[in-house]
């Protein structure tokens, strides 16, 4: 603090070198840059089909008359985000949980947990939408809601619950068993050593793959559209047919981009973040 | 003094095929220091582990103050209250602070008040030499601070008995000796204590008594002086002359 540190004569000589290196690296990189997209700009905007492009796929007039029914319908699709990112993982907690339970007792819970994941992550989610989406509240049945945005949420929360409880199931697995050991040889139950010990260092473990498979559920909420729910592709796909231009569902698909970049560097962060604490001496 | 604080007959424990204890009896007295020795593998680490029971023995009888702790309908939690156990790699919880480790069997298994086991934890860090450390991660430590906080946490329980599991192994040589000077401290306070150790020197400084396993079975136990330094078996002997070249004695 109170005063520079001397350095000497040599090294002042490398620094003043290591600066020149510096400059000379980035007035490259700026120069090749600007080549670079001078040359992709003209040949996109020179080539005979680009007016045609320009006017089918980024009309300004009809993005600015399609964007209030596009944002308007994306509102349905946060609203089913919102419901979505609270289920799944407690869904998916749960069934991981259930999974690594030991007892003859559990064997069928257990089963049921491995059906279960088994069983939703393959079946494509397209086909679940339109069993649950159109089939149950075509049963009529007494008491159960009919709406087909209800269903739809029901069918994405039981698909990516299967992927999150995999998720969720690797972190357990990977929490060495000397944890486990240590827990126990202090007393503690099987119950008290999963949820005090071996669980909140499997959820920090798995943040980054659960943020990825959040990125993920935030553009698979737009398949809900499948069962004509009005939202933001279902307001693009009709906007796009009165103007007979594919404009809206770019607008569409950047609001979804939009929606996705902060949890994308949110990810990128806790991946940083993870591998900087393992790399500070790791676990066991 | 009524019968031993522990006492094993003929334990034997299993890995499919391999054999690892092939019958062993050792038995443990109140304010007692035994240590193991043998080579990797000799089965040392899988006898500790029996004995807190987190291997199922597949023969014999592990006894504690009297009490079958082998038999099936003993409650395993219970007992296994009662053993304070050390690792080689400290395992301590990374993401609890160094007081939260100790204090965490108190409060969640005893159902102690969390103010009440802080105080008792910050002793037993005190007498540790880590009360500075108390709100400090693991990562943050060093080796020596891990096992030491490791130790604290294996006494919280007051427990009957303490295994230790070749507790400097994964220590730099400058580290060692904070570790066993403790380890020292705890035995010339009464602890009831079965260590296995590759420390031959601190074996016969510390231990009462000295129990050389080879290949499942106790090949020689007794007085640390003479099992070290007059050995009857050739086993041992060709085991310490291999320690000695190591420059380990």
């Amino acid at each position: 603090m109170t005063s520079t540190p001397v350095v000497s004569r040599l090294q002042q000589e490398r620094e003043a070198y290591r600066r020149g290196r510096a400059r000379r690296s980035t007035l490259v990189a700026l120069l090749s840059t600007t080549a670079f997209a001078t040359v992709l700009w003209l040949a996109v905007t020179r080539s005979p089909g680009w007016p045609r492009v320009q006017d089918f796929f980024f009309n300004v007039d009809v993005a600015r008359a399609s964007l209030p029914r596009i944002a308007e319908g994306l509102w349905l699709n946060v609203r089913v985000l919102a419901v979505c990112a609270v289920a799944v993982p407690v869904i998916g907690l749960a069934v991981a949980a259930l999974r690594t339970l030991r007892g003859p007792v559990f064997f069928p819970v257990r089963i049921l947990a491995a059906v279960y994941t088994d069983v939703f992550r393959g079946i494509p989610l397209i086909i679940l939408l339109y069993l649950v989406g159109f089939g149950v509240p075509a049963l009529r049945l007494q008491g159960v809601p009919i709406s087909t945005t209800v269903w739809g949420v029901v069918a994405i929360v039981l698909t990516y619950s299967a992927y999150v409880a995999e998720v969720f199931r690797a972190g357990i697995e990977s929490v060495h068993p000397s944890q486990r050991a240590a827990a126990r040889s202090l007393g503690l139950s099987y119950g008290q050593t999963m949820r005090i010990v071996v669980l909140p260092q499997a959820v920090r473990r798995v943040a980054p793959p659960l943020l990825n498979d959040f990125v993920a559920l935030q553009k698979d909420v737009g398949l809900i559209s499948v069962l004509s729910a009005v939202d933001a592709v279902r307001a693009a796909q009709i906007e796009a047919a009165d103007f007979f231009n594919f404009t809206p569902y770019v607008i569409a698909g950047l609001l979804f981009v939009l929606l996705a970049v902060p949890t994308a560097r949110l990810a990128d962060w806790a991946t940083l973040r993870a591998t900087r604490r393992e790399q500070a001496g790791g676990t066991v | 003094m009524s019968g031993p604080a522990l006492s094993c007959t003929g334990v034997v424990k299993r890995f499919g095929a391999l054999e690892v204890l092939r019958g062993i009896d050792v038995d443990v007295h109140e304010h007692e220091v035994v240590a193991l020795i043998g080579a990797s593998g000799s089965g040392k680490s899988t006898l500790l582990r029996c004995i807190n029971l987190l291997e199922v023995v597949d023969d014999g009888v592990i006894r504690l103050d009297g009490e079958d702790i082998t038999d099936p309908r003993v409650d395993a939690d219970r007992v296994r209250g009662r053993i304070g156990v050390v690792f080689q790699a400290y395992n301590l919880f990374p993401h609890l602070s160094v007081l939260d480790n100790v204090t965490l069997a108190p409060r969640v298994v005893h159902g102690v008040a969390r103010r009440e086991a802080q105080a008792s934890a910050m002793a037993l860090l005190a007498r540790v030499g880590l009360a500075d450390k108390a709100g400090a991660y693991p990562d943050r430590l060093s080796g020596g601070q891990q096992q030491r906080a490791a130790i604290a946490r294996a006494l919280v329980n007051a427990p009957r008995l303490l295994l230790l599991d070749e507790v400097t192994s994964a220590l730099d040589p400058e580290l060692v000796g904070e570790v066993l000077t403790l380890v020292r401290e705890l035995a010339g306070q009464g602890m009831t204590i079965l260590m296995a150790t590759h420390e031959m020197g601190f074996a016969r400084q510390v231990a009462d008594r000295v129990c050389f396993l080879d290949d499942g079975v106790v090949r020689e136990q007794g007085p640390a002086a003479q099992v070290l330094g007059d050995p009857v078996e050739a086993r041992t002997r060709q085991f310490l002359a291999r320690i000695i070249e190591a420059g380990r004695l």
